[in-house]
C-alpha cells in the first residue's frame, strides 16, 4: 500500500520513529515487536491484509476528503428547516462552542475530584441550573437521550412500587416510544413492563382523562405525560393527571423540553415525581441526531435517589475550611459498583454536553429563558395563523401550543410526502410526516418553529405552499 | 528512565459556584424582538393557558456574556484532564485530531436534522457506510449499527438483539442466562440483567482467565449468550477463546466479543475469524473520538448475517445507483436510542481511520503493546509495586495490571493516595480497576500509541517518586494533593441523605449556614 509518510513517522504517534521502537525494544530485551504478541495463538492471527482504503495521513488531504463528503449534505443553515420532533434547531451561542471545545473539557476522562475540579463544578452547575428550571432538588448527570431517560425512569418506578405497567400518551413521539418499549422489555422477557397508551382528545390534543381513569389500576406503576406534548400542545391537566396517578399509588413521570420552562410551570408545581427530558435544546448542535441527550430529576428523597442508575455529582467540603469541591454520589448503586445487582446500567454518556448546557443556561439566565419561551410561543402562534389561512390547510391545535404545530393537509388531496418533495425543490425542509406513525391524522405533518425563524421565513414557507398547493 | 518529575502547580481560581455569581438585571444573551405582526398575537401570559404559566422565574444566575466565558474558562483551567500525561487504562487515551472538531462545527455536520430526507444526508450516510466497511474489514462481521451511544449501550444492544433472536426461535424465556467473567466490564452483566437475563459469572483461574471446565459447567439449555472481553484488563489474552466460542455455539447460544481492549489487537485478530456472532468497538476510545469527560460516545455494534435482521432500525444501505438510503431490518428489535446515534462521533472515527490507514492501525497496535511492555519494565522495578499474575511470563498485551499491595502493607499508603499525589506532578491519576478488586490496591495504566517514550519515562518516574515518598514521608502522600485547585475533598457526606446535594437548592436547604458563608 502506498502511504505518503516519508521518514515513517505519523503525526499522531510519537513512537512511530525507528529510533523510538529500537530503543524500547532494546530496553526490554525483545528481539522484535512481533515477539511481544506471543500470547496470541498463531491460529487466531490474521495474516492477510485488511483491505482498507489508502491512508490519508496529511491533514491537508484529509480535510479535502472529509469536506468532499460533508458537502454532499444539505444542511439547515443553507436551507430553511421546520423539522423538530425530538431534535430541534436552536441557536447555539458562540461562547458555548468555545467552552465545549476547550481541550480540557474535550479530552478529560474520570480524574479525581481535585485534579478535575473544574469539570466536576461545571457538571454540578448543570444539575443546579436544570434543578431550578424543573423545580426539583435531585438531578443526575445526563443520560443518552430523552427516550433513554424515560426508559430508566419507568424502570425506577417499577422498582419503587413493584408494579409493571406504565401508561403513556397515545400521541407521544413514536421514536421515543420505541426506545421506551426497549427499556420496558418485550413480553416474555424477565422484567417486562407493559406500555399502555392512553388516548387524547382529538379536538384539543389533551390527554383523555376518562380513558386515563379507565386504565389506571393497582397494576399501574407510573403515568407518563409530556409538556409540551409531541404534538405541540401544552398539557393543562397536569395536576389532575398527577392526582389520578397518585390515587392508585403510581408514580407521575413528566417529560419536558427545558427550553419551555421560562414560560411554562415547572412540573414540580403540578405533582411530578420524576421529571425527564432533553438537554439538546440547551446549546447542543443537532448533528444529525448526535446532539441527543437526556436527564432525570426528582425530589431529593432517599426513596428516589436510591433508584438512580446515573452517576451523580454532589457538592462536598474539602479539608480547607470554607472550601467546596464536588464528588460522585451514590456511585456504588450503579453498575460500576454492583455489576448486575446495580440499578440498570451506566457508562459513557453525553457529559461534554452537560458542560455546554451549563454554559447555555448561565448565558440565558431567568430573563433569557423567559424571552426565548415567549418568542417560541409567538412564533408558533404566528405560523399557525398564516398556515391556517392556506386553502385546504388546517392547523389541528392552535390554542396553548409551543414550538410544534400539527399541519393538516388532508383537504388539499396531496400527501405530505409529495408536499415535502416539492418544498425540498425550493430549499425548504417541511415538517415531520405523521402519516406512517399516527394514521389518525391522515396526511398531516409536524412543523417546528423556534427563535431562529423570522416572520419572513414563515412567509416564505406559506408562499411555497401556496404555489405547491395551487 | 531517570527523568526527575517536574514541579507542577494547577490554576486555583477560588471560583464560586455559578449560582452565586452575577447581579440582578445583567444579561448574557438577547433574542431578536418579535416582528410587529408576530408580537401582535400576544405575550407569554396570553399564549400560555393560565394553569400552566410559570409563576416564579427560575433562580438562575444573571451574567454577562464575557463573565460567563471567563467563569467556564477558569473552570477549564482547573481540569488536569490529559494536559499532562494520562495513561488511563481501559480507556485508551488517544489523540483526538482537532481537524475533526473543526469539521464537527461546520453546518454540513452540526446543522443537520436526523429526519431530513435521506437525499439531503448523502454525505453523512456515505461516511457511515464507508466507516462500516472499515469495521467490517477489522472484525470480519457482516453489518454494523452506530445507534448505541457508548460501549455499555452496545452491550445493551447485544442483549436486546439476543432477545429478538431468541424470540424468533421460540426460545425467549427458556434461554434466560448470560455467561460472563468476573474480569468482563460491569456493563456486560449489568445490561444483561437490565434486559431480563440471569447472569452467570465465571471466576479467574490458573493463567489469569476462567477455565474451560468452568465454562462447560456454566453452558446449557438455558444459556442465551456469552459476553466476554479478550485480552482482559490485566493484559492477558485467553488463548482458548476460539474453543470458548465453539462450546458456546454448540450449546445453542450467541458469542459476543466486548472489544473494549481492541487497541492491542487491531489488525492482529478478527472477532468473526474466532467464531464470534457479534462484537463491539468504542469509537470514543479506540477510534480517536474525544472522551469529553464521558461522551458523547459511540459503541459500534457489529454482527453476523444471521443477526442482521434483528438490528436496531434504521440501517444505512447502498442502492444500485450508488446512493445511500435508510432501511428497516425485517425483524428489527426497534431502537436502543433515538435516530442514527452519535453520527458526529462516527464522522470523527472515520476521519481517524482514514488518517491512519491499515498500516497506521497495525502500527498503533504494535506501538501500544511495545509501549506497555516498556512501561512494565520500569514499573516492575519500583519498590512497593507488584505486577499482577506473576505466573504469566509472556509479554502482556496493551495493558498490565499492577497492585500497590506491598506499598500499602509496608507504608499504609494505598493506591488512591498515590493517585492523588501523582496529580501533584501534573500526571493524571491512573485507572484502578473495575469492581471487584481482584488485585489489592490495583492500578491499570495503558500507554497506547499516542504517548512518547519520554512521556512514559516521565510517568514511571512520577510513580517511582511517589512510592519513594510513601516510604520516606508518608504524610506528604496521605494529605495530597498539595498543588491542585482545591484541597482533598471529604466525600463521606455524598452517601448521606442529610448531606448529599446534587443541586444548589438542595445545598441551600441542607447546608444553609455554610451555603450562605460560601456566598459571602
Amino acid at each position: 500500500m502506498m502511504v505518503d509518510r516519508r521518514g515513517g513517522a505519523h503525526p499522531w504517534m510519537a513512537n512511530s520513529t525507528p529510533e523510538a521502537k529500537a530503543a524500547m525494544l532494546q530496553a526490554i530485551g525483545a528481539p522484535s515487536i512481533e515477539s511481544l504478541f506471543a500470547q496470541i495463538p498463531e491460529s487466531h492471527r490474521l495474516r492477510g491484509t485488511l483491505g482498507l482504503p489508502p491512508a490519508i495521513p496529511s491533514e491537508v488531504a484529509l480535510k479535502r476528503h472529509m469536506l468532499d463528503l460533508l458537502k454532499k449534505n444539505r444542511d439547515c443553515e443553507a436551507n430553511l428547516s421546520f423539522l423538530g420532533a425530538g431534535i430541534w434547531q436552536h441557536h447555539v451561542p458562540a461562547v458555548v462552542d468555545e467552552i465545549a471545545g476547550r481541550s480540557e473539557f474535550l479530552t478529560n476522562v474520570w480524574g479525581t475530584p481535585m485534579s478535575d475540579h473544574g469539570r466536576n463544578q461545571a457538571w454540578f452547575e448543570f444539575c443546579a441550573q436544570l434543578g431550578e428550571l424543573v423545580g426539583l432538588e435531585f438531578v443526575g448527570l445526563p443520560v443518552y437521550s430523552w427516550g433513554c431517560a424515560l426508559g430508566f425512569a419507568a424502570r425506577m418506578a417499577a422498582r419503587l412500587n413493584g408494579r409493571r405497567e406504565v401508561l403513556v400518551p397515545a400521541g407521544m413521539d413514536p421514536e421515543r416510544l420505541d426506545v421506551l418499549r426497549q427499556y420496558a422489555e418485550p413480553e416474555g422477557s424477565g422484567g417486562h413492563i407493559a406500555v399502555v397508551p392512553v388516548g387524547f382528545d382529538a379536538a384539543t390534543g389533551l390527554l383523555d382523562l376518562a380513558d386515563l381513569r379507565a386504565k389506571l389500576s393497582a397494576r399501574t406503576s407510573a403515568v407518563y405525560f409530556e409538556n409540551p406534548g409531541f404534538l405541540g400542545v401544552i398539557e393543562t391537566q397536569g395536576a389532575a393527571i398527577a392526582a389520578a396517578a397518585h390515587a392508585v399509588g403510581a408514580e407521575c413521570i413528566v417529560g419536558v423540553d427545558p427550553i419551555s420552562l421560562g414560560v411554562l410551570a415547572p412540573p414540580s408545581d403540578y405533582g411530578a415525581d420524576i421529571v425527564v427530558g432533553t438537554i439538546q435544546t440547551l446549546g447542543i448542535h443537532m448533528s444529525c441526531g448526535g446532539g441527543a441527550g437526556g436527564f432525570i430529576a426528582s425530589r431529593d428523597e432517599e426513596r428516589y435517589a436510591r433508584e438512580y442508575p446515573t452517576l451523580n455529582i454532589s457538592i462536598a467540603p474539602t479539608v480547607n475550611a470554607g472550601e467546596w469541591g464536588f464528588a460522585l454520589s451514590l456511585a456504588h448503586q450503579s453498575s460500576y459498583g454492583m455489576r448486575e445487582e446495580g440499578k440498570d446500567w451506566t457508562g459513557n454518556s453525553v457529559y461534554l454536553n452537560a458542560v455546554a448546557a451549563s454554559a447555555y443556561m448561565t448565558l440565558l439566565g431567568p430573563q433569557g429563558f423567559f424571552e426565548i419561551g415567549e418568542r417560541i410561543l409567538q412564533r408558533t402562534a404566528h405560523a399557525a395563523r398564516l398556515l391556517a389561512g392556506l386553502p385546504g390547510v388546517a392547523v389541528r391545535y392552535r390554542q396553548g401550543v409551543f414550538k410544534e404545530l400539527v399541519v393538516d393537509f388532508n383537504a388539499t388531496g396531496r400527501s405530505v410526502a409529495a408536499i415535502n418533495a416539492a418544498l425540498l425543490e425550493r430549499n425548504i425542509f417541511g415538517g415531520r410526516d405523521l402519516s406512517p406513525d399516527l394514521p389518525q391524522f391522515g396526511q398531516s405533518a409536524l412543523y417546528a418553529f423556534t427563535e431562529i425563524h423570522t416572520a419572513e421565513d414563515v412567509q416564505r414557507l406559506v408562499a411555497a405552499l401556496t404555489e405547491i398547493l395551487a | 528512565m531517570s527523568a526527575a518529575p517536574k514541579p507542577y502547580r494547577q490554576a486555583s481560581w477560588s471560583e464560586p459556584v455559578v449560582m452565586e455569581l452575577g447581579a440582578p438585571g445583567r444579561r448574557g444573551f438577547l433574542f431578536p424582538p418579535a416582528e410587529a405582526e408576530v408580537a401582535a398575537l400576544g405575550d407569554a401570559a396570553s399564549l400560555v393557558p393560565a394553569a400552566m404559566r410559570r409563576r416564579a422565574a427560575p433562580a438562575l444566575p444573571e451574567m454577562t456574556e464575557p463573565d460567563t466565558l471567563r467563569h467556564y474558562l477558569r473552570l477549564s483551567q482547573q481540569v488536569l484532564g490529559m494536559m499532562g500525561v494520562s495513561l488511563f487504562g481501559t480507556c485508551t487515551m488517544k489523540y483526538n485530531p482537532r481537524l475533526s472538531e473543526a469539521l464537527g462545527l461546520r453546518p454540513q455536520m452540526a446543522e443537520l436534522h436526523p429526519l431530513q430526507d435521506p437525499s439531503t444526508l448523502q454525505g453523512v450516510l456515505e461516511i457511515l457506510w464507508n466507516f462500516e466497511q472499515i469495521l467490517r474489514a477489522l472484525s470480519g462481521m457482516d453489518r454494523f449499527t452506530f445507534q448505541a451511544a457508548g460501549g455499555a449501550d452496545a452491550a445493551y444492544t447485544h442483549v436486546c438483539v439476543t432477545r429478538g433472536w431468541l424470540a424468533a426461535r421460540g426460545e425467549l424465556g427458556q434461554r434466560d442466562e448470560i455467561v460472563t467473567s468476573i474480569q468482563a466490564h460491569p456493563c456486560n452483566p449489568a445490561t444483561a440483567a437490565a434486559a431480563g437475563f440471569k447472569v452467570v459469572t465465571l471466576p479467574l483461574e490458573a493463567g489469569g482467565y476462567p477455565s474451560l471446565d468452568a465454562l462447560k459447567a456454566a453452558l446449557g439449555p438455558r444459556t442465551a449468550a456469552l459476553m466476554i472481553n479478550n485480552p482482559d484488563d490485566m493484559g492477558i489474552y485467553n488463548p482458548e477463546m476460539a474453543e470458548w466460542v465453539r462450546l458456546t455455539k454448540a450449546a445453542g447460544a450467541l458469542a459476543f466479543y466486548d472489544h473494549a481492549n481492541f487497541n492491542g489487537v487491531m489488525g492482529k485478530i478478527r472477532a468473526r475469524d474466532l467464531g464470534f456472532d457479534a462484537c463491539m468497538f468504542m469509537l470514543h476510545k479506540t477510534f480517536g473520538g474525544p472522551k469529553g469527560g464521558g461522551g458523547p460516545a459511540v459503541g459500534a455494534y457489529g454482527c453476523s448475517a444471521e443477526l442482521e435482521p434483528f438490528l436496531p432500525k434504521p440501517l444505512v444501505a447502498q442502492r444500485a445507483d450508488g446512493s445511500f438510503a435508510l432501511d428497516v431490518p425485517e425483524q428489527s428489535i426497534g431502537k436502543v436510542r433515538e435516530f442514527l446515534g452519535n453520527v458526529h462521533i462516527v464522522m470523527r472515527a472515520y476521519a481517524w481511520a482514514r488518517g491512519m490507514g491499515a498500516e497506521g492501525i497495525n502500527e498503533a497496535s504494535d506501538l501500544s503493546v511495545l509501549a506497555n511492555n516498556y512501561m512494565q519494565k520500569g514499573l516492575a522495578a519500583i519498590r512497593g509495586v507488584a505486577v499482577s499474575n506473576p505466573d504469566v511470563t509472556a509479554p502482556r498485551m496493551e495493558m498490565t495490571r499492577y497492585g500497590l499491595g506491598p506499598l500499602k502493607q509496608e507504608t499504609g499508603i494505598g493506591v488512591i493516595e498515590v493517585g492523588n499525589r501523582m496529580t501533584d506532578y501534573g500526571i493524571d491519576a491512573p485507572w484502578l480497576s473495575h469492581e471487584p478488586w481482584v488485585v489489592p490496591e490495583p492500578f491499570t495504566p495503558e500507554a497506547g500509541e499516542l504517548w512518547s517514550k519520554e512521556d512514559i519515562d516521565a510517568w514511571v518516574a512520577v510513580v517511582a517518586k511517589v512510592c519513594a515518598e510513601a516510604y520516606g514521608d508518608p504524610d506528604r502522600v496521605r494529605s495530597a494533593p498539595h498543588n491542585a485547585a482545591i484541597g482533598k475533598v471529604l466525600a463521606e457526606g455524598c452517601e448521606d441523605p442529610a448531606r448529599w446535594a446534587t443541586t444548589w437548592r438542595a445545598f441551600q436547604r441542607k447546608h444553609g449556614g455554610a451555603a450562605r458563608q460560601a456566598a459571602e
